[in-house]
């Protein structure tokens, strides 16, 4: 127990003062952070970039001229002729539309444009809007229906979610806040298990190739070596995971203030005040936080750290068995492949099937079966699934992580002394049954 | 009284025999020469001394005791695959591997300083293994292996790497080891050390356990009634009977002749002396270890 602990401080403490570590660790949050203040910017500075467009319309049967609205960034020019040698001669015009001449409201409506450039998707619909809405009302006058009746007609339909629990008292849930903080938790264990699992194959392989194995397995278990190794380089993982979270959180709060100023100064807070529909947006953000405060939110934590841990040493353990039984990571790929796929695997489901039903057949398989359930059941969590299944998942991980750990110490403890050449699955198999 | 008993040790693996039967006993306080070619079996019976590996069959006594987690504090092991972490420091790298052979922090710095100062080393402390010279790293590599002071201690070929004057270094610590009381066990390929350092020696070949005993005696079983003799004056050869002629030289008018001579030793030395030459020296020459190695490995061939 003590040599683990030795070897654990050891992976620990080289791993913590390398540069790349430090650099890393420092560094990310400001990316993430530099992301977050971009996608702020991009959407307050709306259309950045993009210059408006000339476009000619030449309208024979007279229907849209005067009721045409210009778009934002898109201006059309009515003309009674247009030649098309024009087009080509003057660059401060960008397009041509021609209305059909022989054109009856009944028909069906085709546009054709004309330019020297291809137009953008935003272009195109923000073109099919202006001349729909009037092909609508002349429509409508046609059939005698007002404007009044028409939104009269619209219905707006939003479901709010409350949750029931034993006690019938209920709590407001979101589904998207939800789907997000199940599937963010998700990928960073996906991510963790994979660097750090990594980590874990490399330090094994360094240790192989140094001949120092030797030295080392001459006063240390191989077992314990495997273990230092691999809870070393956890809590190496879980440092990181601290400090970014405490550094993104600081920095993220330092821009949405920043950024939270320059909203209030600009003009369009007015506007947006008196437009019902964000208001109805406020609403629905208010809403979402309260969902969000409404989660059982240390229980998810709890969990998250349960299974980021658990799947971690889950595969760090095969990752070590991996390293041990090759000489070089060039060698890893055969053996990465069983390993990687089951984690694609429940990663991918995840964002399709298990988010859309997240209690359903599939989703509390994948969540029992230990190798998806860290990632299956993190998506779910946020979803409350029903507490057996819950308890089931973690006893099934935690039996799979010691018979994993037995069997990777038992590649592992043979593995590290052999050399030369690259073994067959076949002979990891023998391995597992050598006596010392 | 024997630190080590090999007690019918024998290692298979899936398609070779690695030891086979192989008993022998390790008196304390020597210096012992684990020999054999290459592939003969030595890395295993090592590894099993270290517990990196169990016998399939026999087993190892340590002071009498069944070879136990307890007894790695006691043992130093020099591989001859050498290794330390490159990118981590000789202090730190030093601490750890005394930690993990059961020193306190306090006791290991003591110990590391001393043994860095006797080494020239001080300097290097903060320095990273890769930044140091291949010698450098090789002493470094032998301070592993004794920093815990343990009782017995396996050198897995310590010369390589070294330069005379290291060598030289590295072999007069070994004695000195061993004159504070440690048991060596010296695998290597150079016999010259092995004469030199030497008290008793073992010799395997394909698993097996050839010769054991004391350098003097390992080196007699073999002699083939060779001697040599120096002499001045002029001495036709064939007057004497019963001499086998190996070779022959002469340097500054004194002769050199080393022969086989089957009969009685003495009558030998007789027949030199009724000669009418000065006899320098008369001696009987034994087989080298490099000659014993050779023979013994050879006839089992």
């Amino acid at each position: 127990m003590n040599n683990i602990w030795i070897v654990t401080s050891r992976e620990y403490s080289s791993r913590v003062k390398k540069k790349s570590f430090i650099l890393m660790t420092l560094l990310a949050p400001l990316l993430i952070a530099a992301f977050y203040g971009a996608i702020i910017w991009m959407s307050i500075n709306d259309n950045v970039g993009s210059s408006t467009k000339n476009i000619v319309v030449v309208d024979p049967v007279n229907v849209f001229t005067g009721k045409l609205k210009n778009p934002d960034k898109i201006n059309f020019i009515l003309k009674p002729t247009f030649n098309i040698k024009e087009l080509v001669q003057d660059e401060s015009i960008d397009g041509f539309i021609e209305i059909p001449q022989r054109y009856k409201l009944a028909d069906e409506f085709q546009l054709k444009y004309q330019s020297m450039k291809s137009l953008s998707v935003s272009d195109n619909d923000k073109i099919k809007d202006a001349f729909g809405s009037i092909l609508r009302e002349e429509k409508l006058k046609s059939l005698g229906i007002t404007q009044a009746a028409i939104d009269s007609l619209r219905v707006n339909v939003s479901i709010s979610e409350f949750k029931i629990d034993d006690e019938g008292n209920s709590k407001s849930s979101n589904l998207g806040i939800n789907t997000a903080l199940g599937m963010g938790l998700a990928v960073m264990i996906y991510f963790f298990i994979f660097l750090y699992g990594v980590q874990v194959m490399r330090g094994v392989i360094e240790e192989k190739t140094n001949r120092i194995i030797e030295l080392i397995v001459s006063t240390v278990k191989p077992f314990q070596l495997m273990m230092g190794k691999v809870i070393g380089i956890a809590a190496v993982g879980l440092t990181q995971l601290g400090i970014w979270m405490i550094l993104t959180s600081i920095l993220m709060t330092i821009i949405s203030v920043v950024f939270g100023l320059n909203v209030a100064d600009a003009p369009q807070v007015s506007e947006m005040a008196s437009n019902p529909a964000l208001k109805n947006m406020d609403n629905n953000v208010a809403q979402a936080l309260t969902s969000f405060y409404n989660l059982p939110l240390l229980k998810i934590f709890g969990t998250f750290v349960f299974y980021f841990i658990g799947g971690y040493l889950l595969y760090g353990a095969l990752f070590a068995a991996i390293g041990s039984a090759v000489d070089s990571e060039t060698d890893t790929q055969q053996f990465m492949m069983p390993i990687t796929l089951p984690l694609v695997f429940s990663f991918v489901i995840s964002f399709s099937v298990v988010v859309n039903d997240p209690n359903g057949v599939l989703a509390t398989w994948l969540s029992i079966i230990p190798f998806s359930s860290p990632i299956v059941m993190m998506v779910r969590t946020p979803f409350e699934p029903e507490l057996w299944q819950v308890i089931t998942s973690m006893l099934v991980l935690l039996a799979t992580i010691i018979g994993i750990i037995w069997l990777a110490g038992k590649i592992y403890r043979t593995g590290i002394l052999m050399y030369g050449k690259k073994p067959t699955y076949k002979e990891l198999a023998k391995w597992l049954f050598y006596k010392n | 009284m024997s630190i080590l008993q090999i007690q019918n040790v024998s290692k298979f693996y899936a398609n070779h025999t690695a030891l086979n039967n192989v008993s022998f006993d390790v008196p304390k306080g020597k210096i012992f020469g684990l020999l054999g070619p290459n592939g003969a079996g030595k890395t295993s019976l090592i590894r099993i001394i270290n517990q990196i590996t169990a016998p399939d069959e026999g087993q190892v006594l340590f002071n009498g005791e069944v070879l136990n987690n307890e007894h790695i504090k006691n043992i130093g092991y020099l591989p001859e695959e050498r290794g330390l972490y490159k990118k981590m420091n000789v202090f730190d790298q030093l601490i750890y591997f005394a930690r993990l052979r059961g020193l306190n922090k306090h006791e290991a710095k003591i110990t590391i300083d001393m043994w860095l100062e006797k080494f020239e080393a001080s300097t290097w402390k903060k320095k990273k293994i890769e930044e140091l010279s291949k010698g450098m790293q090789q002493k470094i590599q032998f301070i592993v292996t004794v920093l815990h002071k343990p009782d017995f201690i396996i050198l897995d070929e310590p010369f390589t790497g070294f330069d005379p004057k290291n060598t030289q270094l590295i072999k007069d610590e070994i004695v000195n080891l061993k004159n504070n009381g440690a048991t060596i066990m010296l695998s290597t390929h150079r016999m010259e050390s092995v004469e030199a350092i030497c008290d008793e020696v073992v010799l395997i070949n394909k698993a097996k356990l050839v010769t054991q005993g004391t350098v003097g005696s390992v080196r007699n079983s073999l002699k083939d009634n060779s001697f040599e003799i120096q002499y001045q004056g002029s001495l036709n050869l064939e007057n004497i009977t019963g001499l086998q002629i190996k070779d022959k030289t002469e340097k500054e008018g004194i002769h050199q002749v080393t022969f086989k001579y089957a009969g009685d030793p003495k009558l030998g030395l007789q027949q030199f002396s009724n000669q009418d030459i000065e006899i320098k020296s008369y001696r009987e020459v034994l087989p080298s270890m490099q000659e014993v190695f050779l023979t013994l490995t050879e006839s089992h061939e």
